[in-house]
């Protein structure tokens, strides 16, 4: 029985011995290519045991985690996406004078958060999970500390995750005064129709925090200042792992076979809907690259939500899938970006772009490829995932939810191809500036964009994985 | 598989012109070229074939591919998508010829642009699942926004966005359509599927007939364009280069009419019906606002563009009036407008390369130095009117004659178009090519690869006036099995 919960336990626990091993390295010798290998060894061991854990499923581990095979498969996408971080870091580190080792400590602490977060079932453990994520995240955010936007960045984040931490423990408070009870399922019942005020209104406040941590509107004003002033591996970090954790928790909560209805469904709707409609419209006038991903990501996670609000058979495998593609397709931009960033500049703006195709045609197929994926043009992974995520939605009739992500994403579609008609135009140097492209990114990219045609062209594989994952959720 | 070979052959010979084209560019011309003509003399030998054979379906090839959703791989060809695609081909040949020396920048990555997109529109007219179709008909869009957007004129940017934005909103509302259709069929058969040949069948009610109808028709009008979904249309035609609007004016509106005839009209017979006298007279409105728009044109492209959107009023008013004669006008109007208005923008493409303007105000007398090429720009203008002899004589009468049984007084309104039609097409043939020669223009006249893009196209022309048997005998089959649907009762008049 304790070999089960020790098996089931494993990749949390590499992940954190890893953590604690980095640490001692660093004390004994500083060395950036060292700590970065033993941080990839690292997630990749954890990424391996899942294996090993996936035979010892269902468990749960006292009431504060439970390990089934929804929060195995997060935990790898999790993971997964870590990994990808970790290469690009290392890139982007590489280029820099800071203490670089410590980074990876931090993002790894970070990525055991978001791991707690997808097998959490109690209060506890999700406060627990959020807080190692997000303190984490202070510091990284910050992390160049010779760059003033990113120290206002790393200051903006603190405070509002800090006090939007307070409100959902406000929240929780509240759900347990009504209930008497510290599990996660009070969730659940609070979307009942008998449901009375004090749950509602906790579970309302519960979606500020985590409203703040997917940045979906109205918690969303962070997003477009903090992904331009955070490095980009931690841009990308917050894109996925951070935003991926907390969608696992509300998904494996919320979700409902008829959909979610009532107080709550009406509330989320709006979220959903304010989401798409603002993420990309604040983003048609944008000229930083960094600022028009951050507000596209708003209405992606809208996109999201719409498939969480569906429910049915479909409603969570389709936001799982369209996390996943989004996860592939976000890493990959923000790969290229970190390829084409130098010591002190990093590509940021629509103009530093300009020409791209003609210069460095390979990174800018790549780019084309993740920008088109984000729009979802067919043969590309984001197109499944809003294929499978208008499936959800029409399945339950959701027709005005599904109108509005029609028009947003054709919205939406206007600044992807404004960034597509600057690497497409004709400048008149096109001898090129030909730099070496460094190898773990350029490895991160590659298979990143063949991830993206891989799960465009046959989703099966993955599809039949989720769906037998999503398969226990209520 | 050969209609899979199709494809891929395409696609295939995009990347090989993109990747040869950095050590020379003639040989990616050649590759380019050499895998068009492949698929048209495949195509050519299938007709050849299977023509005389009592089967609808020539070829098919069906795959597994995503099976959770009962999405497959199939793909088939009848009589109606056999002539799309030989004029696919033939018009893709006449692309690449024409844009032998208009392109010199990059011609690598324009073949290969230029190659996908008729791989997408060889993908859209054999599509037999609806998935499928979708994907391809989003697949067209991409290569053709970089072929606007890198080649084009001066305000490609706008035109290439606009062109974008148009297809990819209406292309979303008919997936929502497509889904709930194969939802709607799961829900009453238990089988998820996206196949065309079991959704055909689907049950529906009445008002959701409706809807789902009108989401399939607003991605098809938008493409064909109809009043007052046209506006991209004539931005993107006059800012694409000569290849890119003999795609857009020949094959990517026909996609939108072949959606009709394909989709639209089997799978809602019902809807259709109640829908005809809605959609005829918006065919006619078309017709009128094309046509008279086209006149007061100054750019020659700008007015080819709308005399499309004339044109293709007819193609309207021919699917929607409900009877078989007019759907074989319109199939021959689909064709012989793609020839007619191709070879008007080749020679607008012609034009300009010799006189560095669209502007028909600074031609005139152009028979005095080019007398060849000012021929043939009379022969596709009286085309373009409505010759009898020529194609689109042929189409136009037709559907004139079938919309007359289903309405007299629209029918009449719409003979008024071929008014305007004289109108603009006069206009053409003497401002540009006739009169005198104010600017005193000294042109070379047509060489000899210019002759033979203009001459193949010409005699196509006259055998679709003079002798439109053997396309209407090939299409036949497959518009009586569409109308069939759509009018039980029909009254059939045979010649």
């Amino acid at each position: 029985m304790y070999t089960a919960h020790l098996v089931v336990a494993l990749p949390l626990l590499l992940m954190s011995a890893t953590t604690i091993v980095a640490m001692l390295a660093i004390a004994i010798q500083r060395n950036h290519t060292a700590i970065a290998a033993i941080s990839l060894i690292g997630v990749g061991a954890s990424l391996w045991s899942l294996l090993f854990a996936a035979s010892a499923i269902p468990q749960q581990l006292s009431s504060l985690l439970i390990f089934d095979s929804y929060a195995l498969l997060y935990m790898a996408l999790i993971l997964c996406a870590a990994a990808f971080v970790i290469l690009l870091s290392y890139n982007y580190l590489k280029q820099r004078h800071e203490h670089r080792e410590e980074f990876y400590i931090l993002i790894m602490l970070a990525t055991s958060g978001a791991m707690v977060l997808t097998a959490s079932r109690h209060f506890i453990s999700l406060f627990l999970g959020l807080e190692l994520l997000s303190i984490s995240l202070y510091a990284l955010i910050a992390y160049i500390r010779s760059e003033t936007i990113s120290i206002e960045a790393g200051i903006k984040y603190l405070v509002l995750a800090a006090s939007s931490s307070s409100v959902l423990l406000f929240g929780l408070a509240l759900i347990y005064a009504e209930s008497g009870s510290m599990d996660l399922s009070q969730f659940a019942n609070a979307l009942n129709h008998a449901a009375t005020f004090p749950l509602i209104a906790g579970l309302m406040l519960v979606f500020t925090g985590v409203g703040f941590k997917l940045a979906v509107v109205p918690f969303h004003l962070w997003t477009p200042d903090v992904y331009e002033g955070a490095p980009i591996p931690v841009t990308a970090f917050i894109a996925t792992v951070s935003k991926g954790g907390m969608f696992a928790l509300i998904l494996r909560w919320l979700h409902h076979n008829t959909g979610i209805n009532g107080t709550t469904g009406f509330v989320l709707s709006i979220i959903a809907i304010a989401s798409m409609l603002t993420g990309n419209l604040l983003a048609l006038t944008q000229t930083n690259v960094k600022r028009i991903l951050a507000y596209s990501s708003i209405a992606h996670m809208g996109y999201a939500v719409v498939a969480l609000l569906a429910g049915g058979t479909l409603g969570a495998p389709a936001a799982t899938y369209y996390l996943a593609a989004y996860f592939a397709t976000i890493l990959g931009a923000f790969g290229v970006m970190t390829l084409l960033s130098t010591s002190h500049h990093e590509a940021a703006l629509i103009e530093d772009y300009r020409g791209l195709f003609w210069r460095r045609p390979a990174l800018a197929a790549a780019f084309t490829a993740m920008l088109l994926s984000l729009a979802g043009i067919p043969l590309t992974a984001g197109f499944l995932g809003k294929f499978y995520v208008i499936a959800a939605g029409a399945q339950q009739s959701r027709w005005v939810l599904l109108f509005t992500l029609v028009v947003s994403s054709t919205i939406g579609l206007f600044y992807y191809l404004r960034i597509l008609a600057a690497m497409y135009a004709k400048t008149s140097d096109t001898a090129g500036s030909e730099t070496a492209l460094p190898l773990p990114a350029t490895v991160a990219v590659a298979v990143l964009t063949g991830l993206i045609f891989l799960l465009g062209l046959y989703p099966a594989p993955l599809w039949n994985a989720i769906v037998s994952a999503a398969h226990n959720l209520g | 598989m050969t209609l899979l070979a199709l494809i891929l052959l395409l696609m295939a010979g995009g990347i090989a012109s993109w990747l040869v084209a950095s050590r020379n560019a003639t040989t990616a011309r050649w590759i380019a070229l050499l895998s068009i003509c492949i698929d048209f003399i495949v195509t050519l030998a299938m007709w050849a074939s299977k023509a005389g054979l009592a089967t609808r379906w020539f070829a098919e090839c069906n795959l597994q591919w995503i099976p959770q959703f009962g999405i497959r791989l199939h793909l088939a060809i009848d009589g109606l998508s056999l002539v799309m695609l030989l004029l696919t081909y033939f018009l893709g040949i006449m692309a690449i010829l024409c844009s032998w020396t208009e392109i010199k920048d990059r011609a690598g990555f324009f073949h290969f642009n230029l190659l996908w997109v008729l791989a997408g529109i060889t993908g859209v007219f054999l599509s037999m699942d609806l998935f499928l179709f979708y994907l391809f008909w989003e697949l067209m869009l991409v290569p053709m926004y970089l072929l606007i957007g890198i080649w084009g004129h001066e305000r490609r940017i706008y035109a290439a966005t606009k062109f974008f934005l148009f297809t990819q909103l209406s292309g979303l509302l008919m997936l929502i359509a497509i889904i709930s259709l194969a939802i709607i069929h799961q829900q009453t058969t238990g089988v998820f599927t996206f196949d065309y040949e079991q959704l055909l069948g689907t049950s529906l009610q009445p008002n959701t007939a409706l809807l789902l109808m009108l989401g399939f028709f607003i991605a098809f009008a938008v493409k064909l364009p109809i009043f007052p979904l046209h506006t991209w249309l004539p931005d993107a035609h006059t800012e694409a280069p000569t290849a890119g609007s003999v795609i857009l004016a020949g094959l990517l509106l026909k996609t939108g009419a072949y959606g009709l005839i394909r989709f639209v009209l089997p799978l809602f017979p019902e809807a259709s019906r109640r829908m005809a006298p809605l959609m005829m007279t918006l065919g006619v409105i078309a017709i009128l606002y094309g046509a008279v728009l086209a006149v007061a044109q100054s750019d020659l492209k700008r007015l080819v563009a709308y005399t499309s959107v004339s044109h293709m009023g007819f193609v309207l008013l021919g699917v929607f009036a409900g009877n078989e004669l007019a759907l074989e006008g319109a199939v021959i109007q689909m064709v012989s407008h793609g020839i007619s208005t191709g070879a008007l923008f080749i020679l607008a493409g012609l034009l300009q390369e010799r006189m560095h303007t669209r502007e028909i105000a600074q031609m005139g007398g152009l028979w005095e130095t080019m007398p060849s090429l000012s021929g043939a720009g009379l022969v596709f203008a009286m085309a373009s009117l409505g010759l009898p002899g020529l194609g689109d004589f042929v189409g136009e009468f037709l559907v004139l004659l079938g919309a007359y049984r289903a309405n007299v007084s629209l029918t009449v309104i719409a003979t008024l178009g071929l008014v305007a039609a004289t109108l603009y097409g006069l206009r053409l043939g003497q401002s540009a090519f006739q009169g005198p020669n104010p600017h005193h223009w000294k042109l070379p006249d047509l060489s000899f690869r210019e002759w033979a893009i203009l001459g193949p196209m010409m005699i196509c022309l006259l055998w679709l006036g003079l002798y439109p048997q053997p396309v209407l005998n090939t299409v036949r089959p497959s518009l009586a099995a569409a109308s069939q649907q759509a009018t039980p009762t029909q009254e059939i008049v045979r010649r």
